[in-house]
């Protein structure tokens, strides 16, 4: 086993100690802990905005199992999963092109005896360890305002961290081909329609068949049907199949990174 | 007034070869949030007392606007002036010439308003031609914006005048007050759907006052008094923040 390690991984990129690059990230952001925190913050701002605020007036949807649902035990999950989109790709997108580009962090670091996969591991593992305490605040939240009806609803934590997992793999990949600053209206376009038109807040039958469709390719619509399933304590098989589609973001996201990551920073 | 044109000059050279960066954030997202919002969320909502018997996209649609350009002016007022003190310190050499510091700062406040004024423009032909807009009235909202912007751009210029990290506080305002103001200052449903609590919050926000007073311009419904105090509501707060942003521009590029 050692040996085959050896082998697939070259020598030298991996020196075990990934921690002290969370270490750092900790270090570095707890003066910053305000701007950490808020990402706790906005999904909760717009579940009492959207739950509390149009509770009145758009009345009970269709939920997964087919029984009506309160709008914002319809909406919550929704922006449980769009918040772990926006924080993954926020992380691996701007956080990454900033350290890569400008800060040169990565060079720093990989002149000490840290190696590409210490640095590597510790950046994902930063990133999962504030996506499960943002996606953690906010299941908290929603047990307590009585939205969550099923012990299905423990799966939902790792279930945000896979998602975040998928766009965070293909975002640090995207972020390896970024130019400029200006390129970053162009994540921004493609994540911002997502969040809005992945039936966050309505259900998708208000599409016309050929835009519903194109919404069932999008990844965040995986994520928000996995995450009602779970909250709504109606998982049906399909679940399988919209984890799936982030597994494999992972791997496609991860592998492409790598090589990337591989050429800038090893030549 | 010619000093403040030459700054005006000096901003339009800049944005005429950068505004292609700015069409996304300050025009296509408030299309987006009505899209998604108003057709989207919309269809499921049927017109009743809490949208003023109005479809919900022509409910939302004026309000968006306001909301719209507070976003606007604050982006202007944050990062740009920040930035024209600390990073290239154009300020400094601005009021190094004959310019004084109340002609530069007026000049950035026209600027603000101009962006604020075109971007909602733009905002509202769009959406006039999906049908969002139902009434002529709606082009009264467009000086409504605004000013509603000014009321609370004008603060942000002295925020912005006054602290020396960019690092975290243009942040936190805008998750913890724009944000926050978007959702719940009556522009997605009127504040009579929240806790009676709450609403004095809203009143605070020049926003809540610039969707009142947004609506009422195409809708109607206002009388002459209340829309006069929503008015000098908003003009109080411009002229106190742009006084406040005097006194630091003042002390900031005192020599």
């Amino acid at each position: 086993m050692a040996a085959l390690l050896l082998r697939v991984v070259p020598v030298g990129s991996y020196a075990g100690r990934a921690h002290a690059v969370v270490e750092r990230s900790a270090l570095v952001n707890r003066r910053n802990w305000l701007l950490v925190l808020s990402g706790v913050f906005e999904p909760l701002f717009y579940l009492f905005a959207l739950g509390i605020g149009f509770g009145g007036i758009v009345g009970d949807l269709t939920g997964p199992d087919g029984h009506p649902i309160s709008y914002a035990a319809y909406v919550a999950p929704g922006l449980l999963a769009a918040s772990a989109m926006n924080g993954a790709v926020h992380d691996s997108t701007f956080n990454i092109f900033l350290k890569l580009k400008y800060a040169k962090v990565y060079d720093a670091m990989l002149a000490t005896p840290l190696g590409p996969m210490d640095v590597a591991f510790g950046e994902i593992s930063w990133s999962l360890i504030r996506g499960g305490i943002y996606a953690a605040g906010f299941l908290a939240v929603m047990a307590a305002l009585g939205l969550i009806t099923s012990p299905w609803a423990v799966l939902a934590l790792p279930a945000a961290l896979l998602v975040a997992c998928g766009f965070a793999a293909v975002g640090v990949g995207v972020a390896t081909l970024l130019r400029s600053w200006q390129d970053f209206d162009l994540i921004l376009l493609v994540v911002m329609p997502m969040f809005l038109f992945s039936t966050t807040f309505y259900p998708i039958t208000v599409y016309p068949v050929y835009i519903q469709v194109a919404v069932q390719c999008l990844p965040l619509y995986h994520g928000i049907e996995l995450m009602r399933q779970l909250t709504a304590g109606a998982v049906g098989w399909s679940a399988l199949g919209h984890a799936a589609y982030f597994a494999a973001m992972v791997l496609v996201g991860g592998w492409f990174a790598t090589r990337r990551f591989g050429k800038l920073l090893l030549t | 007034m010619r000093p403040v044109g030459l700054v005006l000059e000096h901003l339009w050279t800049w944005y005429r070869r950068n505004w292609r960066a700015t069409v996304v954030s300050s025009v296509l997202m408030p299309l987006m949030f009505l899209g998604a919002m108003g057709f989207g969320l919309g269809s499921q909502i049927r017109p009743g007392p809490a949208t003023a018997g109005l479809p919900y996209v022509v409910y939302l649609a004026p309000a968006m606007l306001v909301a719209l350009a507070v976003q606007v002016a604050t982006g202007e007022s944050s990062f740009p002036v920040l930035g024209s003190f600390k990073w290239d310190q154009r300020y400094f050499a601005i009021t190094s010439t004959p310019v004084t510091a109340d002609q530069l700062l007026t000049a950035q406040a026209v600027w603000v308003a101009l962006r604020v004024l075109v971007s909602g423009l733009a905002y509202m032909a769009v959406a006039a031609l999906f049908g969002a807009f139902i009434n002529v009235g709606a082009l009264l909202a467009v000086p409504v914006s605004v000013l509603a912007g000014m009321a609370f751009g004008a603060w942000v210029l002295a925020l912005a005048a006054s602290v020396n990290d960019e690092g975290t506080t243009f942040g936190n305002v805008f998750r913890f007050v724009v944000v926050p103001m978007t959702l719940f200052a009556g522009t997605y449903y009127p504040i009579s759907q929240l806790p009676a609590w709450s609403r004095p919050l809203a009143w605070v926000t020049p926003l809540w006052h610039g969707n009142e007073l947004a609506r009422a311009v195409e809708f109607g419904h206002m009388d002459v008094l209340t829309a006069a105090g929503h008015v000098g509501y908003l003009l109080l707060l411009t002229a106190g923040g742009l006084l406040l942003a005097r006194r630091r521009f003042h002390v900031r590029l005192k020599v």
